[in-house]
């Protein structure tokens, strides 16, 4: 099922939490929603979830509108909120229940669904404790296990992986990306390497407006322009070394590295390729190549560029 | 219309079963119980104006020592409900379900009068014995427990709309006793002070004379459609605030 979000705004009082935000997610995709503290990632998934009503703007999911078909689209939805709010004093079991009673789930499927959910999310031996007792991994599966119940088309998961272990992580985001063969699934995160490993589409909003949408790849590119490599040249002067590279065509930029003295960076323009003309020009000086290095961009500095 | 009925009642009657257990599982209802039970068990046979002065079998003593216990205890009862899902954020689980603000308020609602009704059928031996005592006005028994729970109803609304306004419990009891108290005695006070028609309303809503004359066993209306729009009102507030916190 779809999710359509158009010119979604909400204020706070006087303070606009988001500002005229549209997107779409696809039906088998997994949306990675990046954005400092307070860029309006959460305010965006509560509205979309129907637990908060937007000042300006429709969300709608397959044909359903979410202002007006409220209870439908509710079940349609599984939705984690942030800090994963629980029963304390509820038993695993006794919590899904409850959550499956309150989709409507048809009573003689509920303890169908409850097994299928307690294997899914990994909570067997668990099953039986207070929601209290257990450790916060076991928490976040508790809460995913809560939004899964009913099979939801649309799954909105806010922060899913705050607070696990590396492990945890690693199985969160497995069933994630398992989960989302079929289902849409909107995702925020602040690990911008988790979102990039399980997203096929990754939105960066800041101050409540998106300010890149695409795959990482795009994003990266989109974000660099030309390729970089650090070369690490020895037997000569870095000033002629430095000289020669930027007499280089498609050379954009040469700079010098810090506390490396034969190591320099090598920024190429737009749709270049400078290595095999690096080469050529030390093997011309006599100089040797220890390293060629092509460095990628990292998406955290896509990240940090677009939302300073 | 069968559709909507199992689109309304499951849920709702959910919410009021696990409302209900919590209040067992966290030993508040209990504790109440308990309370409940001992307090109107030392004031109505043991202590002061005790049911043996009149020479007379009835429960008068008792339904008034219950009118103020249950005053005292709902407040206490209630301030939890909704006070701690908006502590805790679970309220926001609740919201994102296929369930309506009402919902909410009226399986929290039913939770405590399943309590209350609960509460006053472990009094039932009181009753028993009683009529062992000597003949007993059935009818005027029946009224007064019928009273008990209207009333108990009126508070319930109050005290659930006064857990909707804050999500600090204490304060919550605090409204809810306050605005309690309001209808306790202080319409009385205000309409014998104001007199003329204003002070004929305030005499109207105070909570004792409606209750006064159930427990002696008149059935009126007027009481009953009293002690309805009292509820009525607390739940509708409750609602709306409620409502309010999603926008």
């Amino acid at each position: 099922m779809d999710v359509i979000v158009k010119n979604l705004t909400k204020f706070y009082g006087q303070q606009k939490a988001v500002d005229n935000l549209s997107f779409e997610v696809k039906t088998g995709e997994i949306l990675g929603f990046l954005g400092p503290n307070g860029a309006g990632k959460t305010t965006t998934m509560k509205a979309i979830a129907g637990c908060l009503t937007p000042t300006e703007g429709t969300i709608s999911i397959g044909r359903y509108n979410v202002a007006d078909n409220a209870d439908k689209v509710r079940q349609l939805i599984g939705y984690l909120p942030e800090h994963n709010p629980l029963y304390t004093d509820m038993t695993v079991i006794d919590y899904l229940r409850y959550m499956a009673r309150l989709q409507r789930i048809r009573a003689a499927k509920i303890n169908d669904r409850i097994l299928e959910m307690v294997n899914v999310c990994g909570l067997e031996g668990e099953k039986h404790k207070r929601i209290g007792e257990l450790s916060k991994g076991y928490r976040q599966r508790v809460g995913l296990a809560q939004a899964l119940i009913h099979d939801p088309q649309v799954l909105i998961l806010d922060e899913p992986t705050t607070g696990l272990d590396p492990n945890q992580i690693v199985e969160i985001r497995e069933l994630i990306r398992r989960i989302g063969r079929e289902k849409t699934i909107i995702f925020s995160s602040h690990i911008l390497s988790e979102v990039e490993a399980v997203c096929d589409h990754i939105m960066i909003i800041n101050h409540g407006r998106i300010v890149a949408d695409g795959t990482a790849a795009q994003l990266r590119k989109a974000e660099q322009g030309g390729q970089m490599v650090v070369a690490t040249i020895e037997d000569a002067d870095r000033n002629l070394v430095v000289k020669a590279l930027q007499a280089i065509e498609g050379v954009e930029m040469v700079d010098i590295v810090k506390d490396r003295p034969n190591t320099v960076e090598v920024h190429s323009q737009p749709e270049r390729q400078c290595t095999r003309d690096i080469f050529k020009t030390c093997v011309a000086n006599g100089w040797t190549l220890t390293e060629l290095t092509p460095i990628e961009t990292k998406l955290e500095d896509v990240f940090r560029e677009l939302t300073k | 219309m069968i559709q909507i009925i199992t689109k309304t009642i499951p849920p709702t009657l959910a919410i009021a079963a696990q409302e209900l257990k919590s209040h067992f599982d966290s030993l508040m209802a209990y504790i109440l119980l308990v309370l409940f039970l001992g307090f109107s068990g030392v004031f109505t046979w043991l202590y002061g104006s005790d049911i043996f002065i009149y020479g007379q079998a009835s429960l008068q003593v008792f339904f008034s020592v219950a009118y103020i216990t249950l005053f005292l205890l709902i407040p206490a009862l209630t301030m939890r409900s909704i006070a701690e899902e908006m502590r805790t954020g679970t309220i926001e689980i609740l919201l994102t379900k296929p369930i309506s603000c009402r919902q909410i308020v009226l399986g929290k609602y039913l939770a405590v009068i399943a309590l209350i009704a609960i509460a006053l059928a472990l009094t039932l031996p009181y009753y028993i014995t009683v009529a062992h005592l000597g003949p007993i006005d059935h009818g005027a028994v029946v009224c007064g427990y019928i009273g008990l729970l209207l009333m108990s109803s009126a508070y319930a609304g109050i005290g659930l709309f006064a857990s909707s306004v804050s999500n600090n419990q204490i304060i919550s009891f605090l409204i809810s006793l306050s605005v309690g108290l309001l209808f306790h005695i202080g319409f009385e006070i205000l309409g014998r002070q104001m007199g003329g028609f204003a002070g004929q309303l305030a005499l109207g809503l105070d909570m004792n004379t409606h209750f006064e004359s159930m427990s002696r066993g008149i059935i009126d209306s007027k009481d009953i459609v009293y002690f309805a729009s009292v509820t009525f009102a607390g739940l509708f507030a409750a609602e709306k605030t409620l409502e309010s916190k999603i926008a």
